[in-house]
């Protein structure tokens, strides 16, 4: 199934949930956050929240930054 | 520390405690080691981090993560870069996030940055409001990020800001503290019924006096980055800014000799030899 993720169009296995989708894509669970149509996803749910065709899912980090 | 700030108290942020007044950014560093040695240097026990994408093409990089002491460090994240209240809010919750995954203190706050323009990178004053409010209700401590206005930054405290941040000039500019007058008017407005109330002078720093201006106007604390990151020498820069910040601190609770138009001899006037000329 198609979904966004970060802004660019990829396919996925139906039914994944966000944990499946971290480790398809080599991520740490600790050092990230995902939101899901413009919601948190906390940690405790990603075992459990499946992903649905078309959802829009953003994978953030920290990184360096002051102001601006 | 060859000074010994004997009088003074630890800042109380958020129900944070801290014996450094100093809040340093992460970015525009040469290099995370680079980063590393000048959060040592500066002696600050808080440091400001961004919320971004992670990168899904090169994971070669390595991450912040690994430069910062999670363990000694509380790690404030900021919403820095959004211009409109509903972006600043998801970067918050990102943020928390990832910070309480990361078993931080800092999970429990954020600091509020909503820009109304990325030319001057000043604050939307309107935005910045509904943010405050919103994530209050959400249970952050905010941090809240604005100009040297005082009625919004009395705006923004009866919003129930945890601390107001006004900027002392534009992000990144190095002017210093612009008006000091208004930076007064707004310490006497945000202290006067509560005098721990936290102002932190937030943007604006060019070099070491503009953060002991800062501290001896009886700011609280100065929160910069690229005065430090963007410095020729920023090792060097950070140790005169914990410096600066103590030294302003200090003179601020010594509490300085009020201006006079006219000259006090310093010397006794009593006693002089019998002058040439009479």
């Amino acid at each position: 199934m198609h979904v966004i993720v970060n802004g660019l169009s990829r396919d996925v296995a139906e039914k994944v949930t966000v944990a499946e989708l971290l480790t398809q894509l080599k991520l740490r669970s600790p050092q990230v956050a995902v939101e899901v149509n413009r919601m948190v996803v906390s940690r405790d749910r990603h075992q459990t929240h499946v992903i649905k065709p078309n959802d829009t899912i953003e994978i953030v980090t920290l990184v360096g930054g002051g102001s601006e | 520390m060859e000074t010994e700030p004997s009088k003074d108290t630890p800042l109380l942020l958020g129900g944070h405690r801290f014996r450094s007044r100093l809040i340093v950014g992460t970015g525009k560093y040469a290099s995370h080691d680079l980063m590393r040695q000048c959060h040592e240097a500066s002696g600050c026990e808080v440091v400001t981090v961004a919320v971004r994408r992670e990168r899904l093409i090169d994971m070669e990089g390595r991450s912040l993560l690994e430069f910062l002491d999670t363990k000694r460090l509380t790690i404030l994240p900021n919403t820095a870069g959004c211009y409109s209240a509903e972006d600043a809010i998801r970067h918050a919750r990102l943020g928390r996030e990832l910070l309480s995954g990361l078993d931080n203190p800092g999970a429990d706050w954020v600091k509020l940055e909503v820009l109304g323009d990325p030319k001057t990178l000043l604050p939307d004053p309107v935005a910045t409001l509904e943010a405050t409010e919103k994530l209050v209700a959400d249970g952050f401590k905010v941090l809240c990020y604005t100009s040297d206005d005082p009625i919004m930054a009395k705006r923004i405290k009866a919003a129930g800001a945890t601390s107001v941040m006004p900027a002392g000039s534009p992000i990144g500019s190095g002017q210093g503290v612009l008006n000091p007058w208004n930076i007064r008017i707004i310490l006497e407005y945000l202290k006067g019924d509560d005098p721990n109330y936290p102002v932190i002078i937030d943007a604006g720093v060019g070099t070491a006096s503009d953060v002991a201006i800062a501290m001896e106007l009886g700011c609280d604390g100065v929160l910069l980055n690229t005065g430090i990151a963007g410095a020729k020498d920023p090792l060097t820069m950070a140790h005169a800014m914990r410096r600066a910040c103590e030294a302003g601190r200090l003179a601020n609770l010594a509490g300085r000799i009020p201006r006079k138009l006219y000259a006090t001899a310093s010397s006794p006037l009593d006693g002089l030899i019998a002058p040439a000329r009479p």
